[in-house]
This record gives structure tokens, C-alpha cells and sequence, in this order.
């Protein structure tokens, strides 16, 4: 009950790559899970993965409830992915960006301010195109975008890559507000410290494929067991 | 076990029916009355259009659908169907050629905007799209699902171009002007190698096909079997890491 | 389907209204064509006012190449492309949307070329029941044509220089019936123009059809 993500020995190709070779993983509704491990392990390929980006070769995936291999655009629609680019559209400003994308996935606009105050992003920012914005602006945006959107997956890759201490913080409150919400959490990380307080669970990923799982240092948290 | 038997029958057969058209259609049957010896050609160019424009053209069709419909879908129809364009164009360019030649002591020109000929210059050019549209790198299926599509939206297209030609051609002028008719008078024994000359060229096509896709085949196959190395190959960067 | 195709053409739209990329790049280019034509046919007007329907065509036909890759443009990185994979958009509705976005600049810039090949090549309009038409029904199918064989033509390197061969043979239908049937608007007798109209209204619905079918399949990667 309240299982999020259930995948066993997933196998996922990019042309001719295993991306990933074998995943076992579970996760339930309101639970934080961290990603650790080298570049090239899979962490980002295990997100997208997850989102229902990457096709699944062999193996069992379920996402939400969903089989991955034959409800992958089901899948899509009700998770947010957050990448290092924060997938925007440069010549729009950050409402616009997310006035678009609140509609398109059958939301209220009405949504789109408060999530920007939320991430703290107001007045001037609002109204410049994203193009001329910060990195870190940029990054806010996009969590802002996970904010109004409310998925029940939350998919991050390294949140906490160069951003200011500031930031960083409010990566953890709203991670934190999301799971206590109910959502589940995924994100990836290089840098341990920073990320292993907010989990409820660490995996460690090496060529492709999970090698460990252990607890996290999230305290508290309302999760269903 | 059929197909090696079958495969290996076809190029020989299409070698002596090919071989017998020539020698009937340059030696045994008689130069025209006013064409002269350029005759010859009706029993290479017709046959070659046939080819390029219906076999060739078709063939690909028909595989890019069988390929987008879910239930058949294969990469070996994408195969089949690349392998039928790259001897298709081939064929059009010949065809091109061929219709070239014939036609320069009767037109005086190289080249006519003749509504035929136009049409198959267009389909050399969609042919020639398709294979540099195979050529953009990606990963087989896409690769296959962007061909086959493109393939078959030529297909529809093709009607559509073919008869603008025409009644560009035709509209403006009076028809008889610009296209001299070339079709000599055919009778007895160049009838006959008329027809055979379809069903040579037609064999020595499907020869050409078939060795073109098995070359495919095999590459494709080399591929896969790296497969379930590649994965325990990438399982073992994360023990070592 | 209508909803996101609404949403899309406003985005585009939107987007194309605040980077005028088609009035500081494309709308100059087919202006630079006309003089170009010219350029290459000599000054004698008698000459350029019978050959001016093809030429005002040939100057769309390019620069419609140009107004389909920023098309495809707009949807941005991959990573932007990817994101919007997320938000559930239906497919043929995103066509739909960037088809038309497309299409009314397109006019823009068939009504901005008109006035120049007027102006340039000396002719005038001596039917609107004939003009009008042959500028909406192209620009429809140009546009349809344009989006569709844009999202086959790979990613933006790839597709700047593929793209041309790819859909310049498919559009060369409408070049020829769209000259006719301008020539007709234009005053010359010109036999069975009605029968050009057809092939232009025939070509926009075949490939508003396939692309709302093609579409959604081909950007499934």
C-alpha cells in the first residue's frame, strides 16, 4: 500500500547502452530517497527513468502504479522531474514558463504566483525572461514549477549543484514540505552531507544498478509505512 | 534453409534472363525505322521505369507500413525497405539516364521537362531524402519509425507531384509539341523480349535486395550480440568502482 | 486536442512576438530574394513582371524553410523538449498549434512579399477571389508540411541542412499550383486555375491530416 516506485531488474538501453543494468528499488508515498554514487553510475538515467523517459528493455518497472512498459505517458504526467538544465523556455518569463505549463497539465494558472513567491522570486524576476536570469534564479524556477504542480513523484537530479547556501536550504524545506505532503522524493547527489539528513533511505548506484540501501537521517516526517 | 536455396537460385537466374534480353534485344531484333539502333533502349528503359517507380518505390511503402503497424513491426521490414530504396535509386537514376539518351536524337536535347521524366527526377531526389534521413545517427528504432514514415508520406506524395507535372506540362501547351512520342511500333519477337526484359530486371532487382539486406542483416546481428555482454560489463564498472 | 493546440500557437506565437525573429531575419531574407531574382533576370520589366507569381513563390517556398526550423526551434533544448514530454500535451494538438503559429506568419510574410513583388515587378491584383486563396491555402500547407518533416529531420544541427531536401520536393506541387494560381490573381489568362486551387486546398488538408496522425509517434523517442 502507498508504494511509489517498485522496479525489479530493470534493464534500461539508450541505443545500444544499458543505462541501467538490473535495478532493484522501492520507495512509498511520503518517504525521501537520496542517490549516491560516482559519475557515470546511472543516477541521472534512474530518474528519467523514473519519469518515463527512457524505455525499459527488460525487467519490471511500476511507477505510481503504473507499468512503465506499457503506461510510460501516464507515468509522465504525474511526476516532476528537475534536471541541472531546468528545461524552460528562455524567451518566456518565469510566470509565463509556468503559466504554460500549469495549463497544458490541466492545472490552475492562479497557481503560478504563489509557487514563485514560495521559492522566493518576485516583483522584477517575475516579469524578466528566464534567459536572462541567474543559474540559481533558474533553479528556482524550476522547483518553483514542482511546487504548483504537486506531483506525486518528485524526481531531482543534484539539486544542490551549484547553488548558494540559500538556496540550498530552501531545496530542503520544500523537499521536506513535498514528503510530509505525501509526495515521494528522489534526488541524486555528489555531496552526501548536504543530502543524506533530508532522506528516509540512501541508495548507493554503481554501473548501472543499486548496490546498497540504507537509512537516511530524516527526522520525523508523517510517511506511510 | 528455403531462403539460401532460394537466394542462391535468384542471381544466377536473374544473370541468364539478363544476359538473354541483351543478346535478343542487341543482336536478334531489328533497328527501327526511325530510330535506328536507339531503338534498342525500349528494352532497358521501360523495364528499369517499371522497376524504379513501382517495385522499388513500392516495396519500400509497403514495408515502412509494415513496420509502423504495431503488430507487424520489425526492424527487419526497415532493413527490407532501405535495402529496396538503395537499389531503387539506382534504378531511377539509370532510368534517368537511359530516358536521356533515347530521347537526344528525336528531341535534339538532353532533356525534355517531359511530364514522366520530371516525375522520376522528383522521385530520385525523395529517394536520395530517405537515405540522407538514414544517415542522421540515432538509435535503430527511431531511426527505422523517421524512415518508414517518411517513406510512406513520399508515397502519398507521389500522386500528388506526379499529376501537377503533368498538367503543368500539359495545360500551358499543346502535349504533342514537347513530347514526341517514343514509343516505337512493337510486334512478334520484340514484344516478347519487351516482356522479358520486365521480368530480368525485375529479378536482378530482387537479387540486389536480398544481398543488400543480408549485408544489413548480418550488421544488425553483430550488434545485437554484444547485448548481454554490454550489461554485464556495465554491471561490473559498479563492483570496481 | 483544440485546447493545446490553442496553448501551443499562443506559446509560439508569444515566444516569436518578443524574439522577431521572422521580421529581423526571415521577412528580410525573402525581400533579399525578390531583389536577387532580379538581380539574376536583368532589369528589363517585361520579363519580371510575366515570371513574378514563380519568383514571389520561389522567395515564400525558401523562406518558409527558414520559418519551419525556427518552429522547431522554439521547443527548445532537450532538456526543454524533455520537460514538456512531462506535462501530458497531446500530441496532434502541439502540431496543430505550432502548424497554425507557422501559418499566420507565414501570411504576415506573403502579404509583406506581395506588396514588394508589386511594387518591385510592377503587377497588381486583378482578382482578390483568386489571390486570397492562393495565399491562405498555401501558407496552410507550407506550414503543415514544414512542422511535420521538421520534427523528422533529427535535432537543430542536423535538421538546418537536411530539412531542405526533405520537403522541398514534397512542397513542389504547391509551388507550381500556387504560381498559378497566383498568375490568375494577378490578371494573366491562365487556363484551369480552379483545378490549381484544388491542389493547394488537397495538399493542406493531406498533410494537416498526417501531421495531426504523424505527428505524436514521431516525437515518441
Amino acid at each position: 500500500m502507498g508504494s511509489v516506485i517498485r522496479l525489479r531488474s530493470a534493464v534500461a538501453l539508450q541505443g545500444r547502452f544499458p543505462v541501467l543494468s538490473g535495478v532493484d528499488l522501492d520507495l512509498d508515498q511520503g518517504r525521501v530517497m537520496v542517490v549516491l554514487g560516482a559519475n557515470g553510475a546511472g543516477k541521472t538515467s534512474l530518474l528519467r527513468f523514473l519519469a518515463g523517459l527512457v524505455p525499459i528493455a527488460s525487467g519490471r518497472a511500476e511507477v505510481l502504479g503504473a507499468d512503465l512498459a506499457t503506461s510510460a505517458s501516464d507515468v509522465r504526467r504525474r511526476v516532476g522531474l528537475l534536471g541541472h538544465d531546468a528545461g524552460l523556455h528562455d524567451e518566456l518569463t518565469p510566470l509565463e514558463n509556468l503559466a504554460f505549463a500549469l495549463r497544458a497539465s490541466r492545472l490552475d494558472p492562479g497557481r503560478a504566483l504563489p509557487a514563485l513567491d514560495r521559492v522566493g522570486l518576485s516583483g522584477r524576476s517575475v516579469a524578466t525572461t528566464v534567459g536572462q536570469l541567474s543559474a540559481g534564479q533558474r533553479r528556482r524556477v524550476g522547483i518553483a514549477l514542482l511546487v504548483a504542480r504537486r506531483p506525486q513523484l518528485w524526481l531531482l537530479d543534484e539539486p544542490h549543484a551549484s547553488l548558494d547556501e540559500v538556496t540550498r536550504s530552501l531545496v530542503a524545506e520544500v523537499v521536506e514540505e513535498a514528503a510530509s505532503g505525501g509526495a515521494a522524493v528522489v534526488a541524486s547527489s555528489h555531496e552526501p552531507d548536504l543530502a543524506v539528513p533530508m532522506a528516509d533511505v540512501v541508495a548507493t548506484m554503481g554501473g548501472g544498478a543499486v548496490l546498497s540501501v540504507v537509512p537516511g537521517g530524516r527526522v520525523g516526517g508523517g510517511h506511510v509505512a | 534453409m528455403m531462403r539460401t536455396t532460394l537466394r542462391k537460385s535468384i542471381g544466377p537466374l536473374a544473370a541468364v534472363l539478363v544476359a538473354v534480353t541483351a543478346w535478343l534485344g542487341l543482336v536478334v531484333t531489328p533497328p527501327d525505322r526511325d530510330q535506328g539502333d536507339y531503338v534498342r533502349l525500349v528494352y532497358l528503359h521501360p523495364a528499369l521505369a517499371w522497376v524504379a517507380l513501382y517495385v522499388a518505390f513500392g516495396m519500400s511503402a509497403v514495408c515502412s507500413l509494415l513496420y509502423l503497424w504495431k503488430r507487424t513491426r520489425s526492424l527487419r521490414f526497415d532493413r527490407l525497405a532501405s535495402s529496396a530504396v538503395e537499389v531503387g535509386v539506382v534504378y531511377t537514376l539509370l532510368t534517368l539516364l537511359t530516358g536521356s539518351i533515347w530521347g537526344r536524337p528525336t528531341w535534339g536535347v538532353w532533356w525534355t521537362w517531359d511530364a514522366r521524366l520530371t516525375s522520376t527526377a522528383v522521385l530520385a531526389v525523395l529517394f536520395l531524402g530517405y537515405l540522407a534521413l538514414r544517415r542522421v545517427p540515432a538509435e535503430a528504432h527511431i531511426r527505422a519509425r523517421r524512415s518508414a514514415v517518411f517513406a510512406l508520406l513520399a508515397a502519398i506524395n507521389v500522386p500528388i507531384i506526379h499529376f501537377s507535372v503533368i498538367w503543368w506540362q500539359t495545360l500551358h501547351q499543346g502535349a504533342t509539341v514537347l513530347n514526341p512520342n517514343l514509343s516505337p511500333m512493337i510486334h512478334g519477337l520484340m514484344a516478347w523480349t519487351l516482356l522479358l526484359s520486365f521480368v530480368a530486371f525485375t529479378l536482378l532487382f530482387a537479387w540486389m535486395v536480398m544481398v543488400r539486406y543480408e549485408i544489413e542483416t548480418r550488421r544488425a546481428d553483430e550488434d545485437e550480440v554484444g547485448m548481454a555482454a554490454a550489461i554485464a560489463d556495465r554491471q561490473a564498472e559498479g563492483i570496481h568502482s | 486536442m483544440w485546447r493545446d493546440a490553442l496553448l501551443i500557437a499562443r506559446r509560439d506565437l508569444t515566444i516569436e512576438l518578443r524574439s522577431k525573429v521572422g521580421t529581423w531575419q526571415i521577412l528580410p531574407f525573402g525581400l533579399m530574394a525578390l531583389f536577387l531574382f532580379a538581380f539574376a533576370l536583368g532589369p528589363q520589366t517585361e520579363l519580371l513582371r510575366t515570371a513574378a507569381p514563380g519568383l514571389f513563390w520561389l522567395a515564400v517556398l525558401f523562406s518558409s524553410i527558414l520559418a519551419a526550423q525556427r518552429s522547431l526551434n522554439i521547443e527548445g533544448s532537450a532538456s526543454t523538449r524533455e520537460a514538456n514530454r512531462l506535462l501530458g500535451l497531446d500530441p496532434a494538438g502541439v502540431f496543430l498549434g505550432k502548424a497554425v503559429a507557422m501559418a499566420l506568419e507565414l501570411l504576415v510574410l506573403e502579404v509583406v512579399l506581395l506588396v514588394g513583388v508589386m511594387l518591385l515587378f510592377h503587377v497588381t491584383i486583378a482578382s482578390w477571389l483568386f489571390v486570397v486563396p492562393a495565399l491562405v491555402l498555401p501558407a496552410l500547407g507550407l506550414s503543415a508540411a514544414g512542422v511535420l518533416y521538421g520534427s523528422l529531420a533529427g535535432g537543430a544541427s542536423t535538421r538546418s541542412t537536411l530539412l531542405p531536401i526533405l520537403v522541398l520536393p514534397v512542397e513542389a506541387p504547391v509551388l507550381i499550383a500556387a504560381s498559378k494560381s497566383l498568375s490568375r490573381g494577378l490578371g494573366s489568362v491562365t487556363p484551369d486555375a480552379g483545378r490549381w486551387l484544388v491542389v493547394l486546398a488537397i495538399f493542406a488538408v493531406v498533410y494537416s491530416v498526417l501531421g495531426v496522425a504523424l505527428y505524436g509517434p514521431l516525437e515518441e523517442s
